[in-house]
């Protein structure tokens, strides 16, 4: 197999050969490339072929509902529910969810997992000889309030090592997972942390070839979310797609 | 219209999504074994041909009656509520599988079809496509007519003694029409 045997400087130098390229076209990008061979894994699980234009239709243009039945408030506070406190920086994690329109994206599921302080997940294949946190699991639930918000209680993730190639670091990140209010909307991305410096050699973080894009993925360090003597506070904040379906309800609402 | 908000993008699912994403009964829309309940299950294929071990997928979908439900209930079964949603993992042989009913029509002269989500390490973003359902009349279906005719079969579900069969694949000769939405 290709890959493990290459350096950081193998991956740097193609992360920036395809910057530059994608800079002298002209274009900004939003979305990332899944072609993006740094990113080794991709290359055999990557469409090769255009996605083909579709107009969403009876399905699409909803989505699956969650609901307070679905979710415990106690879900989005993964400090809690094992015998003893979690090791590492507690921290929450907060933000606002909003459709392309800017609208609130209310009452929605968000899910976020993570690795523990020392880089570690609650998973039988990951075999990073890192302690296992027994205080510890990694995942969480909540849904957004009536103005779109969210907020977890967590511990701030470490980097991990992975084997894309040789001593590669997967930056520290936050997985999220999102819905919305269309089937169009599904969203799963990464939330990183701000000043990380692992995040100018992380192939996946650089799949996206804009910075402006890039730097939406970045939570922004917030003071007036620390909880005193308890937190420290981060702010992302998420923008879905746009939704076809709720901008017909509120053309409906100008009638 | 306003100019859209630009999206955030998004990133890999990556290989440990499990303790985060899976939770009892995502697979089962209905109770497995249940009465007119079918297995719609497929395996994930990636370039080569192999399959693919920790991919996700998730399934949205109308009713018998062709409902769109808007219960919640997804993440909590109660064993009677059809919420629509499903979720499951492949396993080491790539396959996944969901316990669930045949979508029914929504629209008059509109085929059923499932709408499939594919997430997995090593694809950057989502993929959604559609899985159609076999013995369908499609002549009127835009998304079927709009897809060359060699590429349709992708499309298109298998159906077998338990329900359908509807197989992924990331790459290669019988790489799956992956959608794009309007705004994406």
């Amino acid at each position: 197999m290709n890959g493990i045997q290459d350096t950081q400087g193998v991956i740097d130098a193609e992360i920036a050969a395809i910057a530059a390229s994608a800079a002298q076209s002209g274009v900004e990008e939003t979305a990332v490339r899944v072609d993006y061979p740094p990113y080794r894994s991709s290359r055999l699980r990557h469409p090769t072929k255009e996605l083909h234009h579709a107009d969403p239709e009876t399905v699409e243009l909803w989505a699956p509902c969650f609901g307070d039945w679905d979710v415990d408030p106690l879900e989005s506070d993964l400090t809690i529910g094992h015998a003893s406190e979690p090791i590492g920086e507690r921290t929450i994690v907060t933000g606002r969810v909003v459709d392309g329109q800017g609208r609130p994206v209310r009452g929605q599921l968000v899910e976020i997992w993570q690795a523990n302080a020392g880089g570690r997940y609650t998973h039988k294949r990951d075999q990073h000889p890192a302690a296992i946190d027994p205080n510890f699991t990694g995942a969480g639930r909540a849904l957004t309030d009536d103005d779109g918000n969210y907020a977890f209680t967590t511990i701030k993730p470490g980097p991990y090592p992975w084997r894309n190639h040789q001593n590669a670091w997967r930056p520290a990140h936050i997985h999220f997972s999102l819905f919305g209010t269309q089937f169009t909307q599904r969203l799963i991305t990464q939330m990183y942390f701000p000043g990380d410096p692992l995040i100018p050699l992380d192939p996946i973080y650089q799949s996206l070839t804009s910075q402006r894009a890039r730097d939406r993925l970045v939570a922004q360090y917030d003071h007036s979310v620390t909880s005193h003597e308890w937190a420290t506070g981060y702010r992302f904040d998420i923008v879905l797609t746009g939704s076809d379906r709720t901008m017909f309800e509120t053309e409906g609402d100008h009638q | 219209m306003s100019e859209l908000l630009p999206p955030t993008p998004g990133q890999t699912i990556g290989p440990f999504f499990h303790p985060g994403m899976l939770y009892d009964g995502d697979r089962d829309l209905v109770p497995a074994g249940s009465v007119g309940s079918i297995l719609f299950h497929g395996v994930v294929y990636d370039g080569d041909g192999v399959p693919v071990p920790d991919a996700m997928i998730e399934i949205w979908q109308a009713d018998a009656a062709g409902t769109v439900s808007q219960s919640t209930g997804s993440l909590r079964r109660d064993g009677w509520t059809f919420s629509g949603f499903g979720r499951a993992s492949t396993g080491r042989d790539g396959r996944y599988t969901f316990s669930t009913v045949t979508p029914g029509v929504t629209e008059e002269g509109r085929p059923p079809f499932f709408a499939v989500t594919v997430f997995a390490r090593g694809l950057l973003d989502r993929l959604f496509t559609r899985a159609y359902l076999p013995g369908n009349d499609m002549t009127g279906d835009a998304l079927w007519n709009s897809v060359p005719a060699d590429r349709r079969p992708t499309l298109l579900a298998e159906a077998d003694g338990q329900g359908f069969r509807f197989d992924v694949h990331l790459q290669g000769d019988d790489e799956t029409v992956f959608l794009r939405y309007p705004g994406m």
